[in-house]
């Protein structure tokens, strides 16, 4: 049984009076020790899936499909159960760790306070206990529990953001943009930490970042999204070296391998905006920006193709299900 | 033909008591640079390496406790109309275009602003409609009435340097142009501060910590560390063979490399190790690279000159030959 298990995900969020479909038909799955990579730009919908899974949408948010979670399907779970679940069951590391922590609270009693809700036994002193070995864990000195979150680099910050999302010794961590605003020696020991938790603990991660490049390094397998859909997925590196999609393609390039002359003075991007998912274009959404687009793009509304190899595209050139 | 920016042996400090005093936190600790004409310099560090107060240096916004920065090769001068015709040549372009651009005010009126501040002669209009054009977002007269909020984050972008670039810089200094962008529009960002570089000859100095933004556009690049520059030469061969430990640290922790991740992060500028100012985190002293070197004891004791600003590719460390 995997740890994960998304099917057909629709998610629609209620704008002004209109509908707003932020998911349209997403299906994932995540194995425990296993990370999976979820790319994609700005609004293609790879947060919203993130918010999904623990359902922390906002109210009047429209959610059909399936999200089992060992099993339990999350959509359905009564509020009581869904309490127990957050922080136990699956648990998440924002972006930006200055705004996910309480800045006029210690570290220590920010990380001792899901431990003080889920296990019973625990008092005020054994959980400040275990929110110190949990920072040693990730790096952190123990005394750092005493400090105020403006006191820690952002870092230590997204160290003690991870402590957190360990507290409760989830099997699923879902970590959104974990090292977006870090540098990159911060960031490589940002993400070798979470690769040793997945290692040691048997976890389950799904990491989501724009960055292809990083979620190649560290991913068994990526699901890139555009425009609500999972438009190529695949094992992580093959992914990132030999993208099928011509937009998984335009993502890798967007970041040069150093030493590789063909982007040397050349960056790479991609023309235009990702689509309004209110006026989504007919035929294959990514065809207004397409390097490869033919008549059938702008007519076909393309479907991930069959498994080949253990890879799919959603693309009418690569044998993507019409 | 002198540079058309310089920093010569600069020095810029905090939470000093007096003018007179050395501050206790030497941010920029003794820097040579020098950008050409034409030229695409990069400046990389990490967070708290100095190279945010370099560019402020630079730009006339901090003022150096010791050393100077010449322009054409004059020294700037800090008094407020000379600093107002100085910026108006240099200008500046910032991380989050979200937070550089007023949400109330339109397109157009974030573009004239500079235009009526430094009163420039011609047609506002006109002026508005070319640096609009200048930075890619055609036709012009459609962005005119737009709001900040109504654009996506690269157009956000390109009305901030559309704004540089109304005032006929002759350079241009980005501090983490793309950072906070999305992966597609990065390199679209990019394109644009080369394109500008080869129509308009522009010279720019980016601020990054991204060594792929140097290896995509810029010509030379420039390592700081805690408040030097601890390498510099031609992008292309501080990228293909780095010679100092800390640089090729940097490079190690790119996707689909053997990382050698340092421990820990950059120092507090207030407590600047002795000796080379690198070597609490250097991984060759750890492992013996330093020693069988023979220059394990000068690396923490010895210090290290200063790189000069020009030529070529040069380490500030004993194992690349340096000296004190």
């Amino acid at each position: 049984m995997s740890l994960l298990d998304i099917r057909d995900l629709h998610v629609t969020y209620r704008v002004g009076g209109g509908g707003l479909p932020a998911v349209r038909g997403v299906d994932l799955t995540v194995h425990e020790g296993q990370t999976v990579g979820l790319a994609g730009e700005s609004g293609c919908g790879k947060s919203t899936m993130a918010g999904a899974v623990l359902r922390l949408l906002p109210a009047g948010t429209t959610i059909t499909g399936e999200v089992r979670l060992a099993g339990d399907d999350v959509l359905t779970m009564s509020w009581g159960k869904l309490r127990a679940v957050r922080w136990s069951a699956a648990s998440i590391v924002f972006q930006g760790a200055m705004h996910a922590l309480n800045p006029v609270r210690r570290i220590g009693t920010q990380i001792a306070e899901p431990i003080l809700l889920h296990d019973a036994k625990a008092t005020p002193k054994t959980a400040l206990r275990r929110a110190g070995e949990l920072l040693e864990r990730v790096g952190v000195p123990a005394w750092r529990a005493q400090s105020y979150p403006h006191e820690l680099s952002g870092g230590q910050r997204q160290r003690a953001m991870i402590a957190m999302a360990l507290a409760c010794s989830p099997k699923l961590i879902i970590a959104d943009e974990p090292t977006t605003a870090l540098d990159v020696m911060v960031q490589a020991q940002v993400l070798a930490l979470l690769a040793e938790v997945v290692e040691e603990q048997r976890v389950g991660l799904l990491l989501i970042s724009h960055d292809l490049s990083v979620l190649s390094a560290s991913c068994d397998r990526i699901a890139v999204m555009y425009a609500g859909r999972v438009v190529e997925e695949g094992p992580g590196h093959e992914l990132f070296t030999a993208p099928r999609h011509p937009y998984a393609r335009a993502l890798a390039a967007a970041f040069p391998v150093i030493g590789d002359p063909v982007s040397r003075r050349a960056p790479k991007g991609l023309p235009g905006d990702p689509p309004d998912p209110r006026e989504l274009p007919p035929g294959c959404p990514f065809h207004p920006r397409c390097p490869d687009v033919v008549a059938d793009c702008r007519e076909v509304d393309v479907r991930l193709s069959a498994p080949d190899n253990g890879r799919r595209a959603a693309c009418v050139h690569t044998g993507g299900v019409r | 033909m002198s540079p058309v920016l310089e920093a010569r042996g600069l020095h810029v400090g905090f939470g000093a008591r007096s003018r007179a005093a050395v501050p206790p936190i030497r941010a920029v600790d003794g820097v040579e640079l020098a950008v050409e004409r034409g030229e695409v310099l990069a400046l990389a560090g990490e967070s708290g390496c100095g190279k945010t107060t370099l560019a402020r240096a630079l730009l006339g916004l901090e003022r150096p406790y010791r050393g100077e920065v010449r322009f054409h090769g004059e020294p700037l001068r800090y008094t407020s109309r000379a600093l107002r015709a100085y910026r108006r040549r240099v200008q500046l372009v910032l991380q989050d275009p979200t937070g550089a651009l007023n949400p109330r005010r339109t397109v157009y009126e974030a573009i004239a602003e500079g235009v009526r501040i430094h009163r420039l002669p011609g047609d506002e209009r006109d002026l508005v409609a070319r640096a609009l054009s200048l930075a890619g977002l055609r036709p012009p007269e459609r962005f005119f009435a737009r709001y900040p909020h109504e654009l996506s984050g690269g157009q956000r972008q390109r009305v901030v340097i559309a704004g540089a670039l109304a005032l006929e810089p002759e350079m241009i200094v980005a501090d983490e142009p793309v950072s906070s962008l999305d992966a597609s529009v990065r390199g679209e960002i990019l394109a644009l501060l080369l394109s500008l570089r080869d129509q308009l000859g522009l010279s720019v100095l980016v601020v990054t910590h991204d060594l792929g933004l140097a290896w995509n556009i810029a010509d030379r690049l420039a390592v700081m560390y805690l408040g030097r520059i601890v390498e510099s030469g031609p992008a292309e061969e501080v990228l293909a063979a780095p010679k100092h430990p800390y640089t090729t640290a940097l490079l190690s922790v790119l996707p689909g490399r053997t990382p050698v991740i340092l421990k820990g992060e950059t120092p507090d500028p207030s407590r600047v190790p002795a000796g080379c100012r690198f070597h609490p985190r250097c991984p060759a002293l750890v492992d013996g690279t330093a020693q069988r070197a023979r220059v394990n004891g000068r690396c923490v004791t010895q210090e290290l000159t200063v790189l000069p600003a020009t030529g070529g590719h040069r380490a500030a460390c004993l194992l690349a030959g340096a000296t004190a």
